[in-house]
């Protein structure tokens, strides 16, 4: 089974067409997905703000990752399965668009980054990292994260 | 002239043609509108987190609050901004939009919300910096800014949705 087949055959599944035949499903789903935004937006800054220097400067980087790291797991659990749920909907579609690729490619990518690369950065103290080391760590959180929800609204578009 | 009238004559004004009918700014425009979002409600959500008891515990509140509201308040104003020209691409569409006028109001509630909060519990916050739950007006404050931020986010996603429903 190709993976194209495998999307056809979510999309057309007996309880996807029910939740398609649904007015309001999809926007109810769009709008907790949203809200898993919101939480993993504000747990996501509040380290790399810290890094960068700004924000909570007066705390330690480490005590701010770890507090935040149950928010952003918290705001995954709302974001991923009301993702998976967004893309079963219309698998072909999204199967056909770049950007949608773009997106899961970049979410990958940051997850693994999160909690390798930029949680032992955070937690190595705040002396642990030069200043260019830990600015370029939150350059790059950031930028994976506003690629992942740029392709959320960019995957939208009609 | 009504709001109605203002609004139609609006909409035919040659810069908001160009909004409506432009390939990429109108995109543009939403997407950072969205985006934005994470900025916006996720520092507010750690604000009313910390006011609930519910994260940053160790963190005085007055420290929580004048170290990420600058950041909030930023946030709004590329909302506030970029929502404008939404509006102004097509201003008797949301007009006309149940969603639309919802969340208008939503957030009107929600600013005088914050602005009740900072006119009373907030001004006597040298008493309650430091402890893990604040007092219970605060905690009130903040799951009244969630609710109404929550909704906000619900209404301007149904907004697209109006027409299916109605």
């Amino acid at each position: 089974m190709s993976l194209l087949e495998l999307c056809r055959w979510i999309q057309y599944s007996a309880p996807l067409v029910e939740m398609r035949a649904s007015p309001w499903l999809f926007p109810v789903i769009a709008t907790f997905h949203l809200f898993g935004l919101a939480v993993i937006g504000g747990s996501v800054l509040l380290v790399d703000l810290r890094l960068l220097g700004l924000g909570l400067r007066g705390q330690r980087t480490g005590d701010l990752a770890l507090e935040s790291e149950r928010w952003l797991i918290r705001g995954l659990w709302i974001a991923l399965p009301t993702g998976v749920l967004l893309f079963m909907c219309f698998a072909t579609k999204y199967y056909y668009l770049t950007f949608f690729w773009v997106k899961l490619a970049a979410l990958i990518l940051v997850l693994i980054f999160t909690f390798s690369i930029r949680r032992r950065v955070a937690l190595a103290g705040d002396d642990g990292a030069g200043r260019l080391h830990r600015g370029m760590v939150a350059v790059v959180s950031l930028s994976l994260w506003t690629t992942v929800a740029m392709g959320g609204r960019y995957i939208g578009f009609p | 002239m009504s709001l109605f009238d203002f609004f139609e004559w609006l909409g035919t004004t040659p810069w908001s043609i160009a909004l409506h009918e432009s390939r990429y700014a109108f995109l543009v425009v939403l997407t950072v509108h969205v985006l934005t979002l994470a900025v916006f409600v996720g520092t507010a959500v750690v604000i009313d987190l910390r006011l609930l008891g519910a994260a940053l515990t160790r963190v005085s509140v007055s420290e929580v609050v004048s170290r990420l509201l600058p950041w909030s308040k930023g946030g709004l104003a590329v909302m506030v901004a970029s929502g404008a020209l939404l509006f102004f691409a097509a201003p008797l569409v949301r007009y006309e939009n149940v969603f639309f006028r919802l969340k208008m109001a939503a957030l009107a509630l929600a600013l005088v919300n914050v602005w009740v909060f900072h006119r009373t519990q907030y001004r006597r916050v040298a008493e309650w910096d430091l402890d893990p739950l604040p007092p219970r007006g605060a905690r009130l404050a903040a799951v009244a800014s969630l609710a109404l931020w929550a909704s906000i986010i619900t209404a301007g996603r149904m907004m697209a949705y109006q027409d299916y429903w109605f």
